[in-house]
């Protein structure tokens, strides 16, 4: 399964090869010219006379961490790369480096603790990684400093619907991408799987500016908190409510028109569809709509609980319903459905 | 695991079967069974007793007239259901001694009527108060997340089932290694490597190698074991804190030294001395654990059993203790093994007998 391979891959911000990788080899049937640039953006180009030029955007990297420093015993120190929140590091297994060695992240003991230290947060400057290396030197000779680490979590299904797995934000995204590659539509079709989105949205923007499109479609996996102990009043989408449509986002406001014809798509073809009902966090969308002189954009979102966390959570219907969304846009844009 | 020609067994797959299997206090008996069928292979007959210890019987040339119990425990910590709410949501509660700040954003099995994978999560930064971040998680705020149902959770899974957190064995550099359950199934492993050791070696003394059940809890499974023994030496085998950052060096031992050897009131101050000599003899690293009082192992609850047990405890140096990721070098348990099976094979009547002579 795609998405599976995806998920596994190694991908922090910045080290994004790994997926760039799994995405040439899972397309090469398919996409026929491919475009690379300077900050290491996959473009897959599928050209068509006629039709608007489309770009489709999907981020591959994820969180993770950075080897910093080695203390003298042997372990390693890192830095974050991304939003990660430190409290979900602690008694985790991490890969680290392009061997992908293994290393833990531990945590004192609770018999050493004072009661109220379990109230604490531990700091990330408490926190390293164990590799086993018995001394500098022998962690030197493991890991440089530089080196990326990721969670290693494997994909699993919990039922015929729902799977769980590191980085569906935006591993989703991209495998959904990758199967739109895998058809033919009538329009000038440009599917970006970029880079450095967790760290400032780096890669759209460039990706953008030489793609220079008519109108774009970002697909991300997104904030889901339908579950205690958040209220309901307080859920920004919930797991399989179908694909969550972006009104505005911390970096975005979305093309109304574009937002109109996926509710009209939507409600013809049965699709369930939800808004994403908070406006925090960003998304290529913000980088893609400022480019040069302004892009139309709207973001499709598959819900994923537990995003920036060793392991997140989608629903398949949600992913698949999110795939038949964009499809039915793509051929409305091509079918002349949708101007603007 | 391995057993080669059903006479031996690879310590290392050995332990990592067990900790892979699930044995939470009270709830023993899935990992009981990989531990019985591994010491049938070297023992003279293993059996399971009421409270579900495994107890291993060695035989030595005396036929019976002294005996040695080592106790291993293989209960580990875990969770367990307290309420499955409207949409299928698990709440939970602690079995031993957890930081609720190790259960954010894992992976657990819920061992309802089959294994069930869930996720303890954790609300994404992005939705996050700044002041929300500053606090550590309350567990009484988590929920477990199956992916399921209400129906399906319903019928899988009963208040009362017990979790776990779902951690593979890893293999870091070196020969260490972490998992969950480190504690204590390292040292059932050290039981594994004692009993081999002890066909190669002559002893005069019975052994039994007990792996004992809800040490987490309460001590039950070695109080009880023991009563039915009827020792003339008992040892523990249990794990103390690896050297780490942030814990006073002096309150830790360094991992990949040797076995870490308590003396303080729950030991008989011979069996230590001795335990001392036969390291020094097979030159076997050793470190030293002075405990003033409680030593919160099998060891505290053998001491006091019937009209008094000699006592010893012998630890396997292990970091970041009650963790998922709890780590350890396997040389420690070889020399452990190794320790336990010469201290054994120095055992005589005599040594026995003064043992009494205060």
């Amino acid at each position: 399964m795609l998405l599976k391979k995806l998920s596994e891959a190694f991908g922090p911000s910045g080290c994004e090869g790994d997926v760039r990788n799994v995405l040439l080899e899972e397309l090469s049937p398919y996409v026929s010219e491919w475009r690379r640039d300077a900050l290491g953006n996959l473009i897959a180009v599928k050209s068509h006379a006629t039709g608007p030029r489309v770009m489709l955007a999907a981020h591959m990297d994820e969180c993770g961490l950075m080897v910093s420093s080695f203390d003298r015993s042997g372990l390693l120190r890192f830095r974050k790369v991304g939003g990660l929140d430190d409290r979900v590091l602690i008694s985790k297994h991490v890969l680290v480096g392009p061997k992908k060695i293994n290393g833990i992240i531990g945590a004192k003991a609770i018999h050493l603790q004072k009661p109220e230290e379990r109230s604490q947060v531990i700091p990330l400057s408490g926190l390293y990684i164990d590799i086993g290396a018995k001394s500098k030197e022998d962690a030197e000779k493991l890991v440089k400093i530089g080196d990326y680490a990721v969670f290693a979590t494997e994909f699993k299904h919990l039922s015929e619907t729902v799977v769980t797995g590191k980085s569906f934000d935006d591993r989703a995204g991209c495998a959904i991408l990758a199967e739109i590659l895998k058809e033919d539509f009538a329009v000038d079709l440009f599917g970006a799987f970029t880079v450095q989105e967790e760290i400032g949205l780096r890669g759209a923007g460039v990706a953008a500016y030489g793609i220079d499109p008519d109108l774009a479609i970002v697909l991300e996996g997104t904030t889901c908190n339908d579950l205690p102990p958040s209220k309901e009043h307080g859920y920004c989408t919930t797991l399989g409510g179908g694909p969550a449509i972006t009104v505005m986002d911390a970096s975005v406001i979305c093309d109304k028109g574009m937002i109109a014809e996926l509710l009209r798509l939507a409600k013809e073809h049965h699709i369930p569809i939800q808004f994403k009902r908070s406006i925090t966090g960003g998304s290529d969308g913000g980088r893609i709509n400022q480019t040069k002189a302004g892009v139309p954009v709207v973001v499709i979102s598959v819900p994923c609980r537990y995003i920036h966390s060793p392991v997140s959570m989608l629903s398949l219907c949600d992913y698949n319903h999110t795939l038949q969304l964009v499809k039915l846009f793509l051929k409305s844009i091509a079918e002349g459905g949708f101007t603007r | 695991m391995r057993t080669r020609g059903g006479h031996s067994l690879d310590s290392r797959d050995f332990l990592k079967t067990m900790v892979q299997a699930t044995g939470v206090s009270g709830h023993e008996a899935p990992v009981a069974a990989l531990i019985k069928e591994a010491f049938l292979a070297i023992a003279d007959d293993v059996r399971i007793d009421v409270m579900g210890n495994v107890v291993a019987q060695k035989k030595g040339e005396g036929e019976g007239d002294i005996s040695v119990m080592l106790a291993a425990h293989m209960d580990e910590i875990g969770l367990m259901v307290t309420k499955i709410d409207e949409r299928g949501f698990l709440k939970f509660i602690a079995i031993g001694g957890i930081d609720q700040r190790t259960l954010v954003a894992q992976e657990v099995r819920v061992h309802g009527k089959k294994d069930l994978i869930g996720i303890i999560g954790m609300k994404p930064p992005h939705l996050m108060s700044p002041e929300e971040t500053q606090t550590a998680v309350k567990m009484q705020d988590m929920v477990i997340d199956l992916g399921l149902s209400a129906e399906e959770v319903q019928q899988f899974v009963s208040i009362g089932d017990v979790v776990t957190i779902n951690r593979q064995f890893i293999s870091l550099a070196g020969d260490f290694v972490a998992a969950k359950a480190m504690d204590d199934r390292a040292a059932v492993a050290v039981l594994g490597e004692c009993l081999q050791e002890l066909k190669r070696i002559r002893h005069h003394a019975d052994v039994y190698a007990v792996a004992t059940v809800q040490e987490e809890v309460s001590l039950g499974g070695a109080l009880v074991s023991t009563y039915r023994l009827r020792p003339h030496i008992g040892i523990a085998i249990d794990v103390c804190h690896g050297d780490m950052p942030g814990v006073p060096e002096q309150d830790t031992a360094p991992l990949g030294k040797g076995p870490n050897i308590a003396l303080g009131a729950n030991i008989h101050p011979k069996l230590y001395e001795r335990l001392v000599e036969v390291a020094k003899e097979q030159n076997i690293p050793f470190t030293l654990d002075p405990i003033p009082a409680a030593s919160g192992t099998d060891a505290w609850a053998m001491q006091v059993t019937r009209a008094g047990v000699p006592t010893a405890l012998v630890s396997l140096p292990l970091r970041y203790m009650h963790t998922s990721v709890e780590t350890l070098s396997m040389s420690d348990v070889k020399a452990t093994g190794r320790l336990l099976a010469y201290f054994i094979a120095s055992v005589d009547k005599s040594f026995v007998e003064g043992l009494l002579c205060y």
